[in-house]
């Protein structure tokens, strides 16, 4: 039993169970200090992946190869900007109880081994782990409705993806025998046909998937809960479970059922189109920003699918860029639109943002960044993660998807620089610009901001490890 | 001959405490059926061999989910007469329903057919090489599985958490035990010795007066109807 190739996700569950008592115990509030002991914890955890060897463990539940490495880190690196998000913001809306960043961090737990799933019931017991710390901090804010309907509908349903899940694997376990992914992979391998339970188990696998994902056509809970939920919340939900769902996604569709890529290619390149149209057209309506960046991450899901859609290595080193520049330009976002505030009231609506840039210049232009590389206008971050999925998509001959992907790519401009127009052309309420932001809000911003900024001048490293962990899944 | 015997008896004791559980009129009655038929159920499993599991139903279903079931029969005050109101006018279109689901499971098992060693396999519940039912579960549970019942473990903490984390609530006025305090206090409290047969106030010794309690709150009765006990 070789189980110390798992030290990453132990160590992170055991500093969790530790935070837990340390937090419980003084009758006073810990919220401060168990939020920077969970970050430091995440941080810990990053580390023991940058240093973990490679191989499966477990009894082969368990692997470890480039691909996990890279995208746990994403999902650590993620789940700790998002806790520095939430310090300022729960205190001020009295959030601040220690459970929180424990919660937090059980999730990001769940995030690990999902990424590193190598068994069907790995991926259903981690993505469980994911989702019901994520279904409670949906609802955190208990005495706000609209916060205890995002907890709810989150959690109805996420159970009913769940279901679905749960139906697909107990099919393809029931034709196929096995549930290891090797073992699946040897059985599809064979030139035979395969059953038709097989086919059906697999589509309900990638429905209950897509879900979490929360790609078209199983969106329908994503602006409700992304508008309901606190904006940390939202802005963690927008960031670490979305990269990890996504590299789930990727390791089950190319790892056990990489030969039947012929049955699930349409439906990934439907989700794709569905979510690319879908984040366009439907956000250029809303008035309420988080329910604004809802639909904006429905669109980008459907952007890195199409990474996935074409099979191939540039595809798939494509999504994990993409993985990594959405993450980094949406905390960046968040981070400003925690700290939107006026008179101490937290405000959510566009207009609120007129004349930021009066007001408050550096904000502004820090939001134009964000708003210019979600856009993806050159030579910001953005523009490269949707040039190498296009590139990809181009490559293997899928037009459609390249075409509608540029389409829809202005379209969405147009709704990310109808924010850029409102704090700069527009007049400032009368009650007087937003508050001040607070120093952790203003270092997330800035180290995001540079990033965008600087991304273009050497993304050789980067791209280097995109290529590795695509290569670790493929190869 | 003495198995066949007792499988046979345990087998219509479940069966005949099973149909009780659904027409019984009392709720509690059916609960108490309901125990009766795990007994059996168990004593059919401790036949096929797998003691652990029997040990565990009685313990944990018996034990524990019983329990609650009558708890929650119980506290929840059903009217059961109102339930089965309906129950000639919707006769017809239920008796419709089963019949077809029992047409369905008659096509499923009578296209059944069973794998030539699955009979061997049916009442071998232990792996064989000596090694017992509860190890053979345990292996398979601590050793290969042990990742995800880790896992698992996690995810019912989350979900205690959870609970806590939503539901919780601190009220003003409520007392808690400070152990800290309890200990730290010294010097306010000293033995002494009292002569018997006279009062404690003969003696100059006075009882602390006892601080104000918080008086609990008035609740208004006057727009309460429901419930009949």
């Amino acid at each position: 039993m070789n189980w110390t190739l798992a030290l990453p996700e132990i160590a992170l569950a055991c500093a969790g169970l530790v935070i837990l008592l340390v937090g419980v115990i003084p009758g006073r509030n810990t919220f401060f200090g168990c939020t920077m002991a969970v970050i430091g914890a995440l941080l810990l955890a990053a580390v023991l992946v940058l240093g973990q060897p490679e191989g499966t463990a477990l009894g082969g539940l368990y692997v470890a190869d480039a691909f996990s490495g890279f995208m746990k880190i994403l999902a650590l690196l993620g789940a700790a900007l998002g806790l520095v998000l939430a310090l300022d913001f729960n205190r001020r809306e009295s959030l601040d109880r220690f459970e929180f960043p424990v919660l937090a961090l059980f999730a990001t737990t769940g995030m690990m081994v999902m990424v590193s799933a190598n068994d069907l019931m790995a991926v259903y017991m981690g993505l469980e782990l994911l989702s019901l710390p994520l279904y409670v901090i949906a609802a955190f804010d208990r005495d706000n409705g609209r916060s205890a309907e995002a907890g709810l509908k989150y959690f109805v349903l996420g159970a009913l993806a769940s279901g679905l899940l749960l139906y697909g694997v107990s099919l393809v376990y029931g034709f196929a025998g096995t549930t290891n992914f090797d073992r699946l992979a040897d059985v599809f391998s064979g030139n035979g046909g395969v059953p038709a339970g097989v086919v059906v188990g697999l589509v309900f696998v990638v429905a209950g998937l897509i879900f979490k994902v929360s790609a078209v056509p199983f969106h329908m809970w994503t602006p409700d809960v992304y508008e309901g939920a606190p904006t940390p919340v939202t802005a963690f939900f927008a960031a670490a479970p979305k990269v990890a769902a996504v590299a789930l996604l990727a390791r089950v569709l190319l790892g056990p059922f990489g030969d039947l890529a012929a049955q699930w290619q349409q439906v990934i390149i439907l989700a794709s189109l569905g979510s690319m149209l879908l984040g366009a057209f439907a956000a250029v309506g809303q008035r309420n920003i988080k329910r604004l960046m809802a639909y904006s991450s429905i669109g980008h899901v459907g952007y890195a699918l199409m990474g996935l859609a074409v099979v191939s290595d540039e595809g798939l080193r494509g999504l994990a860029i993409y993985m990594l520049i959405y993450m980094l330009m949406n905390i960046g976002t968040f981070a400003i639109l925690v700290g939107m505030r006026r008179r101490g009231r937290a405000v959510e609506r566009i207009e609120d943002l007129a004349g930021l840039g009066g007001t408050d210049l550096g904000r502004a232009l820090w939001m134009t960044v964000f708003m210019f590389s979600m856009a993806g206008i050159p030579p910001l971050a953005g523009f490269f993660g949707k040039l190498y999925v296009f590139l990809a998509a181009v490559q293997g001959g899928f037009w459609t998807l390249a075409v509608v992907g540029v389409l829809t790519s202005v379209v969405s401009a147009y709704y990310y620089l109808r924010i850029v127009k409102v704090m700069f052309f527009d007049e400032a309420p009368a009650e007087g610009g937003l508050d001040a932001t607070t120093p952790g809000l203003a270092a997330v911003t800035a180290t995001t901001g540079i990033f965008n900024l600087v991304f273009c001048l050497y993304p050789a490293p980067l791209l280097l490890a995109a290529g590795l962990a695509a290569a670790a899944l493929l190869g | 001959m003495i198995t066949a015997a007792a499988f046979y008896i345990f087998a219509f004791v479940l069966i005949a405490a099973a149909t009780m559980v659904v027409t019984s009129r009392n709720p509690v009655h059916s609960v108490l059926f309901l125990i009766l038929a795990f007994f059996n159920a168990a004593a059919l499993m401790l036949i096929a061999g797998a003691e652990f599991l029997a040990m565990i139903l009685v313990i944990v279903y018996v034990g524990a989910v019983a329990v609650l079931f009558l708890f929650v029969v119980m506290m929840l005050d059903i009217d059961f007469a109102r339930l089965r109101e309906g129950f000639q006018r919707y006769l017809p279109i239920g008796g419709v329903v089963g019949l077809i689901l029992l047409l369905e499971l008659a096509l499923v098992i009578g296209t059944w057919t069973t794998a030539t060693e699955a009979s061997d396999l049916r009442l071998a519940p232990n792996p064989g090489g000596g090694v017992s039912n509860t190890k053979a579960l345990g292996q398979i549970l601590y050793t290969d599985y042990v990742y995800l019942f880790q896992i698992a473990g996690l995810v019912l903490l989350v979900a205690m958490i959870g609970a806590i984390v939503l539901t919780h609530r601190r009220r003003p006025g409520t007392k808690r035990q400070d152990v800290a305090a309890q200990i730290a206090r010294s010097g306010s409290v000293n033995l002494e010795q009292v002569p018997t047969g006279v009062g404690i106030g003969e003696l100059g010794i006075r009882r602390p007066t006892l601080p104000e309690a918080p008086k609990p709150k008035q609740v208004e009765h006057a727009d309460h109807h429901g419930g009949h006990h």
